[in-house]
């Protein structure tokens, strides 16, 4: 590995300008979690409601999207 | 800490959107115009009845695409911002903007150029309505195999530098992805329809201009969070410095 698994303490004034941001794992995970979930719901509403699958009745999500959904490249109709 | 890059992310996203929105009316919505006035040439050819309007052109143009692009832009400056922070201080040595570069140009294969160049985007009039299931399936199993293949890749690609050094690492690793691409597209179905008659010259400047909107907001997400994550950074160190 390039970097070792322990944040360089041994030399901090050899490179100051590479004392990285680095956060613990553990403390990324309940964010990502929650920022997936949302996203995933956003991009499903933007992207594919009322399409292939529909929560809602009718054709107004759809129909609003409609441009966004073709020029971002989602399969639209 | 985690906190501070989400909501720069999802800052980030919408301004990347707005700049995307900007490429989508200059070169996108024209060729929307292009592709609705051709299959309204072919309804009215076929006799066929005018679809009932349920939102008017001037509100899909406007309003529907500022909130489509808006509402996209955050939702992918957020899952950015997570992905930065899992990659910050792990590849190499690089600061905060290589990092935010590398992890924007690592989203756009993996979430827009996988999907695309197999399933790439399609105007209006193009696509049989009966085969919108599967389409939508596959195009959201394709998304799924390019995080999941650049996942992969980049857990690889650090584990091999040790053994054969940076450049071969990458250059392995980039390779091995490649084949899998070719293998995955020359398997996977192809349900595109384009209807006869349909001009070519619409097809290809629409399709250039749904990628060009993705590259924008990719391009726009990693350059304006790496900006602000180092200047925080060198703000913070120069904050414990004093």
């Amino acid at each position: 590995m390039a970097e070792s698994a322990v944040p360089s303490a041994t030399s901090p004034q050899a490179e100051p300008s590479a004392a990285p941001l680095r956060l613990p794992i553990r403390d990324i995970v309940p964010w990502a979690v929650l920022a997936v979930v949302l996203a995933a719901i956003l991009i499903y509403f933007v992207g594919a409601e009322q399409g292939a699958t529909s929560i809602f009745g009718g054709t107004w999500v759809h129909e609003f999207t409609h441009d966004g959904r073709h020029l971002l490249g989602f399969p639209c109709h | 800490m985690m906190r501070a890059l989400l909501v720069r992310g999802m800052l980030a996203g919408l301004a990347a959107a707005a700049l995307a929105l900007v490429v989508a009316w200059l070169y996108g919505e024209p060729q929307v115009g292009h592709a609705i006035a051709f299959e309204e040439a072919r309804a009215h050819a076929e006799h066929a009845g005018h679809e009932p309007e349920v939102v008017s052109r001037g509100v899909q143009k406007t309003a529907g695409l500022i909130t489509a692009m808006a509402v996209y832009g955050v939702a992918l400056g957020g899952l950015f911002s997570i992905a930065f922070a899992f990659a910050a201080g792990r590849l190499g040595r690089l600061g905060a903007r290589a990092t935010a570069a590398l992890v924007a140009l690592a989203g756009f294969v993996a979430i827009e150029l996988v999907p695309f160049l197999k399933y790439p985007a399609t105007p209006p009039a193009v696509g049989n309505p009966a085969t919108i299931g599967s389409r939508t399936a596959l195009y959201f199993c394709m998304m799924a195999l390019g995080v999941l293949a650049t996942t992969a890749a980049v857990i690889v690609g650090r584990r091999l530098v040790p053994r054969l050094g940076a450049w071969n690492a990458i250059t392995v690793t980039a390779v091995g992805y490649a084949v899998l691409l070719a293998v995955v597209y020359r398997l996977t179905p192809e349900p595109d329809a384009i209807p006869e008659h349909f001009p070519a010259t619409v097809l290809w400047n629409f399709r250039i201009a749904s990628l060009g909107v993705q590259l924008v907001l990719w391009a726009t997400i990693g350059l304006l969070f790496g900006y602000l994550t180092e200047r925080s950074v060198a703000r913070r160190r120069a904050a414990a410095l004093v």
